[in-house]
């Protein structure tokens, strides 16, 4: 039962990627801390290979549509490292629980963000839905 | 401005960087508004970001791998229901507007946060 829900947030994860803005990652962590017994550092270090092939898929996609700046994409990806290297270095020193309660901050600006979108007056720049 | 093009990038990256390392996501949650404000329509920020998940989630992953942090078997398990769900989006969107597909995920997250934090 716990797989068969990983499966789904996984299968959600994916499939809200392209849709908002808002990457898969958000649900693969909580689908492998909560259902598959991982620890919340593990989870993310996980989550982080799952989004590589879906991130792959995705680019190809919206590459084929023309959307993809690829000289920016890359050069932010490539020029991202010494801040991956803190962003890991830093989460390997929390405490786990820190991790924990971090995450959930960001699920709940996430969130917030979200129902801002949902909820608040269409402005000119989210009614951009044409995609 | 122009000028100060690669900079931005540079800075873009390294705390979408950072934010993908220590929470596990690919970053785009930062990067997404800021390529907007360097000038990029929402759909294009998008996929450029997308695209720079791609090697951001990969220097990460292999820098967690480093430490030991990556669980191989529970990659694989979620790695093809993740890819499928990336096809599925798009014929969702054809189906539910897009408010609300914003509200449930919102509720889901919410969800994911009060079990984080409840111990």
């Amino acid at each position: 039962m716990d797989i068969a829900l990983a499966i789904l947030l996984a299968l959600a994860g994916g499939a809200v990627g392209g849709l908002l803005g808002v990457g898969g990652g958000i649900l693969f962590v909580p689908a492998l801390a909560i259902f598959l017994g991982n620890t919340q550092l593990e989870a993310e270090a996980t989550s982080l290979l799952v989004i590589v092939p879906m991130a792959i898929v995705g680019t190809w996609r919206q590459h084929r549509h023309g959307n993809v700046d690829l000289r920016d994409g890359i050069t932010i990806g490539l020029l991202s490292l010494p801040g991956v290297a803190v962003g890991v270095l830093v989460a390997n020193a929390l405490p786990e629980r820190a991790l924990e309660l971090g995450f959930a901050a960001l699920c709940l600006i996430v969130a917030a963000r979200l129902l801002k979108r949902a909820l608040g007056e269409p402005d000119g720049e989210e009614r951009t839905a044409a995609r | 401005m122009p000028g100060n093009r690669t900079i931005r990038l540079a800075a873009i990256g390294i705390l979408a960087g950072a934010f993908s390392g220590l929470f596990g996501v690919g970053g785009g949650i930062v990067m997404v508004p800021l390529l907007i404000m360097l000038g990029l329509g929402e759909r294009r920020a998008t996929a450029t970001s997308l695209c720079a998940i791609v090697i951001i989630a990969a220097f990460a992953t292999a820098l967690h791998g480093l430490y030991g942090n990556v669980r191989l078997g529970d990659a694989a398990l979620l790695i093809v229901p993740a890819v499928a769900g990336v096809g599925l989006g798009g014929a969702i969107q054809q189906r539910i507007p897009e408010r609300t597909i914003s509200l449930l995920f919102a509720l889901l997250l919410m969800a994911v946060a009060v079990e984080l934090i409840v111990p």
